[in-house]
């Protein structure tokens, strides 16, 4: 019973930490960007979206998608405002501007974060789930949300293979990610591929954000271990890889998962931390890194 | 109550009176002294993220002062009330407190609702011969320390509810609503790992099978945890009939997720945010018969004092007051009543004086433990005196259900949750 329960639960959390990480592993293997901002713009859309239902009475349809179209926005203003100015500088040096824009993306993270509390409190925040009411599986009484939570994660991810293997928009980004200066070469405009990258991000992170609302809920306080989760998952499957950050994603979730069944709670962001510093020792470029 | 009140914040509300001049703490004639006001300083934190619990102390103090001069002040004088903003930090109100004592001469003090605030300013009671009463704060340890050093710390009087009556008073809402009505047998104690449930839980395990409710397990929950899953997973596995709560600082998250997950056991006891009249809202209808203890609820006429103070406040901030602006209210009152008694501003008068208070606030009937008792200085919990309420969210509406004689409806659970020995 306790087996299927993790099984299950593990399922709709990595699913979730899966779409998450894709983004954070798109825009560092396309535009070599470390998105430290990663979870106060997931946090950005959950409160948007609970907004909208608090403050708008939108419902449950409209809420989350403004959540969406909040985490959306956050992303290309996060772009527009913050990384693509550092990118563009004259004025630091090529070597340091991957330092710079770490930098700024996490004091960016951290001004999101802190206007959050300072409109809404630091308290939590769920937004009204769209799926309600439970169902069985093996016995387990499993919240149809969690679900709901795991379909639109994959089939989020299936849309966005489609993108990339079979559009030529998405082979150009994905060319981009192999080789930038080939792509230039080939006549396509980088800083197109860049916002188009972001824009795809910008979806990913809405669309995360909002159903980790839907889910578990987040507060202000959630930002720094969204990122962290993120950061520790790209890094495990590779960074620069896709599929390695699927992979790890579902590694890191399952091991969340079964350390909060079989140990407590309190502890289960422990061992994805350890595994991460593991990981660093034996095999640097993780599961599946190119880089 | 201690760590969700870090939550709180305070809106700004300066009602700052000029006060005339400084005044000795020697006794001052009665009558015929017009220039002279009684300052009482509130701290609170005024700056910071807005929250629904740290403005109320500052508005219900407000409406009480202006009425108590309205109604010709004390003795001839009025009330002035300073606030200082503590940020919610204890270092900060330290040194509030020594600029309202010394350069300010405030005649006694208001001050917060985070034990850990008032733990560290109760040594600078005594130190600077000030009262303080506080208007939150569920510490047993506040009065504790009066026994210990009664002459130094009697200067400080607990104006809300000790963790240990807080379970008392759950208890005894339990006895009747769960044991009485409902047959329950079996619970589990579900609190978060803080400060302040250290003495409640502790004195759960001691009332709950008192009154019949087995106690099964006794679990504590990091507040830092964002996923219940596996805790509601394990309270289950229990087959408890009732999850008896301690919880403040978490509340939305543990809240929506036992109602996505249709855990069939209920949840009965303290869980702060539930009292907001916001709450509903917070967790999407989540908290649908979800039981709290409170000591006030709309609509409920807890003494003749409550219902006026409420509509007032309503009208006049529009939205209810939270559990501090009702005590902080009845403070002022009790306030000017014990100087008034005691003739004088001096601190040990004032003392005196405030020890036999003998007030019906809004709340209740206020009434302090006296000097000898382990818990000098708290407030008297009882029939007589104070019994909080047990409420419980329906239909987007906070319902009473005890005591019986200010209930306003009866205890209704959502579907997915089983009554009895069926879990």
């Amino acid at each position: 019973m306790l087996f299927w329960q993790i099984l299950i639960d593990g399922f709709a959390i990595s699913s979730l930490y899966a779409l998450g990480a894709t983004g954070f592993a798109l825009i560092f293997g396309v535009s070599g960007v470390l998105n430290l901002s990663h979870g106060a713009l997931m946090v950005a859309a959950v409160v948007a979206a609970w907004a909208a239902g608090d403050q708008l009475h939108a419902g449950p349809y409209a809420g989350a998608g403004l959540g969406v179209a909040v985490g959306f926005g956050a992303t290309l203003l996060t772009y527009f405002l913050i990384v693509r100015p550092l990118q563009q500088s004259r004025k630091i040096r090529e070597e340091e501007k991957e330092i710079f824009i770490l930098t700024a993306t996490l004091l960016w993270g951290i001004m999101i974060q802190e206007l959050i509390a300072y409109l809404y409190t630091n308290n939590a925040k769920t937004v009204a789930p769209i799926v309600q009411g439970v169902v069985r599986i093996a016995g387990v009484r499993t919240p149809s949300n969690e679900i709901f939570t795991a379909v639109v994660c994959w089939l989020v991810i299936g849309v966005l293979w489609l993108l990339v293997n079979r559009t030529r928009a998405g082979k150009a980004v994905l060319a981009a990610s192999m080789n930038p200066r080939g792509v230039t070469l080939l006549g396509i405009e980088l800083s197109q591929i860049y916002i188009a990258v972001w824009a795809i991000y910008g979806a990913l992170v809405g669309i995360a954000g909002v159903l980790l609302g839907m889910f578990l809920g987040v507060s202000s306080y959630s930002v720094g271990p969204l990122t962290a989760s993120a950061f520790s998952i790209v890094v495990l499957g590779g960074l620069g890889s896709v599929s390695g950050a699927l992979i790890a994603a579902y590694v890191v979730g399952y091991l969340e998962t079964l350390t909060a069944y079989l140990v407590s709670p309190a502890y289960r962001t422990i061992p994805a931390l350890l595994l991460l510093v593991a990981v660093m020792y034996v095999r640097p470029r993780g599961l599946l890194g190119r880089r | 109550m201690t760590d969700p009140n870090k939550r709180r914040h305070g809106l700004r509300l300066v009602l700052a009176i000029a006060i005339a001049g400084l005044f000795a703490a020697s006794a001052w004639a009665q009558d015929g002294v017009t220039d002279k006001t009684i300052r009482i300083g509130m701290f609170g934190p005024l700056t910071g993220p807005v929250s629904i619990y740290g403005y109320p102390i500052n508005d219900g103090a407000i409406a009480a002062y202006k009425a108590v001069n309205d109604a010709g002040g004390i003795n001839g004088r009025k009330i002035e009330i300073v606030t200082y903003d503590n940020h919610s930090s204890a270092a900060e109100s330290v040194r509030a407190f020594q600029r309202a004592a010394s350069e300010d001469h405030v005649n006694a003090v208001i001050a917060s609702y985070i034990s850990e605030v008032v733990l560290a300013l109760e040594p600078w009671t005594g130190r600077l011969k000030t009262v303080m009463v506080t208007p939150g704060a569920a510490s047993d340890v506040i009065t504790q320390n009066i026994a210990k050093d009664y002459d130094n710390l009697k200067y400080t009087f607990h104006g809300y509810l000790t963790s240990t009556s807080l379970s008392d008073l759950v208890c005894a809402a339990a006895k009747d609503l769960l044991v009485n009505q409902l047959h329950m047998k079996t619970a589990v104690v579900m609190s978060e790992d803080a400060a302040w449930t250290t003495p409640l839980d502790a004195e759960y395990v001691k009332c709950l099978p008192q009154i019949g409710l087995q106690v099964l397990d006794h679990i504590r929950v990091s507040p830092d945890t964002t996923d219940f899953t596996p805790i509601f997973n394990k309270i289950e596995g229990e087959k408890p009939d009732v999850m008896i709560t301690g919880i403040s600082h978490v509340g939305v998250q543990p809240t929506a997720q036992w109602k996505q997950q249709e855990v069939p056991i209920p949840m009965f006891g303290i869980s702060s945010q539930a009292t907001n009249s916001s709450f509903w809202n917070d967790t999407n209808g989540a908290v649908e018969g979800v039981l709290y203890q409170a000591v006030s609820g709309p609509d409920v006429a807890v003494t003749p004092k409550t219902l006026p103070f409420v509509n007032a406040f309503k009208a006049k901030y529009g939205n209810f007051p939270s559990y501090c602006g009702y005590t902080a209210y009845d403070e002022v009152y009790y306030l000017a009543d014990a100087f008034k008694r005691a003739g004088s501003t001096d601190p040990d008068k004032l003392v005196d004086a405030l020890e036999k208070t003998d007030y019906v606030g809004t709340i209740g009937r206020v009434q302090f433990k006296g000097k000898d008792s382990p818990n000098p200085h708290a407030l008297k919990v009882g029939p007589d005196t104070i019994t909080g309420l047990m409420l419980q969210w329906q239909d987007g509406k906070q319902t009473n259900l005890w005591p019986a004689n200010v209930a306003n409806g009866k205890l209704k659970f959502p579907k997915f949750i089983k009554i009895g020995s069926t879990n």
